[in-house]
């Protein structure tokens, strides 16, 4: 890996700025560098919410992402926005319960029931946002397993530290579901 | 102890590094009033402070939090206060208080856009000039401007020390896009952090002048309670500490408070040098627009194009050395900030007309992009051949 | 103690003379606040003594303690900063009407509010003394100032009901003429542990007198001596018979929780998980 930039992005509330913080925290506990900035004051006003991350092994300069690696659009208002600003090559993720409309978008698009995951398989629709950890860390492997799940840990209340690992492997799980079908 | 005592990697933002940076180096009180993009640096001090015996208080304005910052530092308190914009503004009149009287404070501006209100969570470089020049009359001037997390650690313990050393108010000139990301982070652990505290008067209060300057030009200070007695005014003073009521006195003392800054002026003016001994172009660039700036640099030397970068890290004083030293060897400097044209008159100034200084100005509240500065380096490229 | 012996121990002697006018009383209060400090046996060294800027906010630098000369308004502040940073000095603060009421009237209902231990006296001469005669919040309406050449339209304030509206714990109003009281009020006020607040009627001969028709000073005492009804007089006195007078004395006192004992008690203890 030498730089990859993504882009979290939905509605407050989803949990999208504590993913983006616990995916740069399990990039430093790989020993990479990593930059986390998120959307404030009116672009996070009307419910939109957005966090961007840049992992590298490399020192990380320009701290914004121009065009994203790798998108995770969980509302549509996101993903009308922000499929533009993901490379051609790149990777769109979307929640397919709440995005259903796909602009289009050259790259390799994979549609998860991300939130419907969290409500249904792991009961707490409040862990979307690590369900999404789980799927895009399960599709790229952008860090390590045992990063990822450390840094999720860290960070949730220590009541919730089951649930959360729940939820985790329920994304990895799915995940590798739409790789499979990808493969066929 | 908040400060972790071992080196360890973490995920920060510039305004938690600065919380962590103000305990390290010995504040111990806090006033302040919310203003985006600052007021994660209120929120830590809050929690942070009073474990370690020291107060916050969110006073009624920005003009009371700088009032209260100065009383808390004559009582014998390392103290700050953090604002943005708006708030810079209103403080002004007290940070020349504070100027005149030399009462140490260390002041964070996280620059907003503005002017008034502005675009209140968006990123400019617009108060270069009034960092340097917001109070009125000659006066002293240190603004530090941090471009990482680490340094909005290191610079925070470097404005409390050099306010300590020198009595006067120090201002932390970060922008939003430093106080808002996080990025790694490894904070030096607590015994590699040198900590300066203010020197004590040790004459007797019957024969002691509270401003007869020490060797470095700055008059020790006693806090009130220690029995010195001792008066502090805003109006021109002798050594005395009494309004004098005249010019000789103001001439003697207002000379001397810039002297100690500028007798100390080679070590504290600081710019970091990347590649710009061999440059052709050279990028003039601070803050966050360095960042930028420095991986222009690399990009475009990928591509062939030399191109080298001085970050200023103090913007007062400003580091004009550092433009010296390249200003016989680049065919052309680019001043990158985000306004629309204030640090450029300083490096205009040491360059000396000696290359051309071409600006390079964005105040559409987005950060000075990598390709931005190529494309114009290429267009002045093209020009200076 | 004899006057000299006053200004002896209290004074910084070598910067009298003062720079106040003939007939103002200034002079008085500071007299009265060192007179008090004194009944209070005060800590001299353990006793800040902050302004901020007016003919008023001048008394600190001919009084010998730690003193604050600050900037127009901004004593409170300040002096916020001092308490709060070392609750174990004493902090007065002296202050003009212009100063306490108008630029720092923000400041004053803060403090007042926070209940802060800070024991404030304002110097009330009506008028911006130190530049020259223009009205301020505390001019009663239609007094003329070099500003209101017509009369002063404003409706001016009461500060002492004001302060107790924000919070303040011990309010009290005096006057240059009832010095002995308004020793007795500042003595009061310094005992009190909370925020307390002493309004001084004071005459301005200068610039207030001279405009509204009192020849001179002494004609300015006179007036508060018939003006001034104390607060247990009042009492038996009906609104017809107090229109146009004012009271003073104790006008407000109640004991609270004192913000540096509070914050040292419940935020240091919290954060320092002492209590829960
Ligand atoms: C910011 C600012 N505005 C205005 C002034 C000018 N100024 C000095 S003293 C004063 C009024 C003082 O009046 P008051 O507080 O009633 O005190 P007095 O002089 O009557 O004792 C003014 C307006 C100033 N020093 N600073």
């Amino acid at each position: 890996m030498k730089k990859l930039e993504l882009r979290l992005s939905g509605f407050g509330g989803q949990g999208l700025i504590t993913a983006g913080i616990i995916l740069a925290e399990a990039a430093i506990l790989d020993g990479n560098n990593a930059v986390q900035s998120q959307s404030y004051g009116p672009e996070a006003r009307g419910g939109a919410s957005k966090a961007e991350v840049i992992i590298s092994n490399e020192e990380i300069d320009y701290p914004k992402v121009g065009e994203a690696d790798l998108c995770l659009a969980m509302s549509q208002q996101a993903c009308d926005k922000y499929a533009a600003q993901t490379r051609p090559n790149g990777i769109l993720v979307v929640d397919s319960g709440l995005v259903k409309n796909i602009p289009e978008f050259p790259g390799r698009i994979y549609a998860v029931p991300i939130t419907e995951i969290a409500t249904s398989e792991v009961g707490r629709g409040i862990v979307a946002n690590i369900v999404a950890l789980g799927v895009i860390n399960g599709i790229t492997n952008i860090v390590t397993k045992e990063s990822l799940e450390t840094a999720v840990l860290d960070r949730v209340p220590p009541k919730t530290k089951d649930l959360n690992k729940k939820a985790l492997k329920a994304g990895y799980q799915a995940a590798q579901k739409v790789l499979q079908r990808e493969g066929e | 102890m908040p400060v972790p005592t071992e080196r360890k990697a973490q995920l920060l933002s510039g305004n938690e590094a600065c919380v962590q940076g103000a305990i390290a180096a010995g504040v111990r009180f806090f006033a302040g009033y919310p203003i985006t993009p600052s007021t994660e640096i209120a929120e830590g001090l809050a929690v942070e402070l009073p474990k370690i015996g020291g107060k916050f208080i969110q006073m009624e304005d920005e003009i009371a939090s700088m009032g209260a910052v100065i009383g808390a530092s004559l009582a014998g308190l390392k103290s700050m206060t953090a604002t943005s914009g708006p708030g810079f503004s209103l403080k002004q009149e007290n940070i020349g208080f504070a100027a005149l009287t030399e009462i140490p404070c260390v002041i964070v501006n996280v620059q907003r856009y503005g002017p008034s209100t502005g675009l209140p969570t968006s990123p400019a470089q617009g108060d270069i000039m009034q960092a340097r020049w917001g109070t009125h009359g000659d006066h002293p001037a240190i603004a530090l401007m941090p471009a990482s997390v680490r340094e909005a650690f290191d610079l925070t313990v470097q404005a409390v020390n050099l306010s300590e050393e020198l009595r006067t108010p120090v201002i932390l000139l970060m922008d939003e896009v430093v106080g808002h990301m996080r990025e790694r982070v490894e904070l030096p652990a607590t015994d590699e952090i040198t900590v300066v505290n203010r020197v004590k008067p040790t004459e007797d209060p019957e024969h002691f002048l509270p401003y007869k300057p020490g060797p470095n030009l700055v008059p020790p200070m006693p806090a009130f309670g220690d029995g010195y007695r001792f008066h502090v005014t805003g109006l021109v003073h002798n050594e005395t500490g009494f309004p004098s009521g005249k010019g000789k006195d103001g001439n003697i003392l207002v000379r001397r408070l810039l002297a100690k800054i500028e007798q100390r002026q080679p070590s504290i003016a600081q710019a970091e040098l990347y590649q710009a001994d061999d440059a052709d172009i050279v990028i003039v660039a601070a803050g966050s627009v360095a960042r930028s700036a420095r991986a222009a640099v690399k990009e475009a030397r990928a591509q062939g194009l030399k191109l080298g970068l001085v970050r200023p890290i103090t913007a007062w004083p400003f580091p004009a050395e550092a433009i010296n030293s390249v200003a016989t060897t680049a065919k052309a400097m680019i001043v990158a900030e985000m306004n629309l044209g204030q640090m450029i008159i300083e490096v205009e100034r040491a360059a000396c007309g000696r290359v051309p200084v071409i600006g390079l100005n964005r105040i559409d509240a987005e950060l000075i992009t990598p390709q931005d500065i190529i494309a114009r380096a290429q267009e002045v490229t093209k020009n200076v051949r | 103690m004899s006057v000299k012996e006053l200004v002896e121990r209290y004074c910084r002697t070598s910067k009298l003379p003062h720079i106040w006018c003939p007939g103002c009383g200034n002079g008085i209060i500071m007299g009265a606040v060192m007179r008090a400090l004194d009944k209070a046996d005060i800590d001299q060294d353990k006793t800040v003594i902050v302004s901020g800027i007016g003919c008023s906010s001048r008394a600190p630098g001919y009084m010998n303690f730690d003193t604050l000369h600050t900037t127009h308004g901004r004593a409170l502040a300040y002096a916020t900063g001092v308490k709060m940073a070392n609750p174990d000095l004493n902090v007065v603060v002296l202050t003009g009407d212009g100063d306490c009421s108008a630029i720092g009237g923000n400041h004053l209902i803060h403090a007042a509010r926070r209940n802060i231990n800070l024991t404030v006296v304002v110097f009330n001469n009506s008028i911006y003394g130190m530049t020259g005669g223009q009205y301020s919040p505390l001019t009663p309406t239609h007094s003329y100032a070099t500003t209101a050449p017509y009369g002063s339209i404003d409706r001016n304030f009461d500060l002492c009901k004001l302060v107790q509206a924000a919070g303040g714990t011990y309010v009290a109003r005096g006057t240059t003429y009832h010095t002995r009281q308004l020793v007795d009020q500042i003595v009061a006020g310094l005992g009190h542990n909370g925020f307390s607040f002493i309004e001084v009627i004071t005459q301005c001969p200068m610039y207030f007198g001279r405009k509204n028709k009192f020849p001179s000073a002494v004609d300015m005492l006179k007036w508060q001596q018939e003006h001034a009804v104390p607060v247990k007089a009042a009492a038996k006195m009906t609104s017809e018979q107090l229109a146009g007078k004012f009271l003073i004395g104790e006008l407000y006192h109640e004991e609270a929780p004192e913000y540096t004992a509070v914050y040292e008690k419940e935020v240091i203890a919290k954060a320092r998980g002492e209590v829960k």
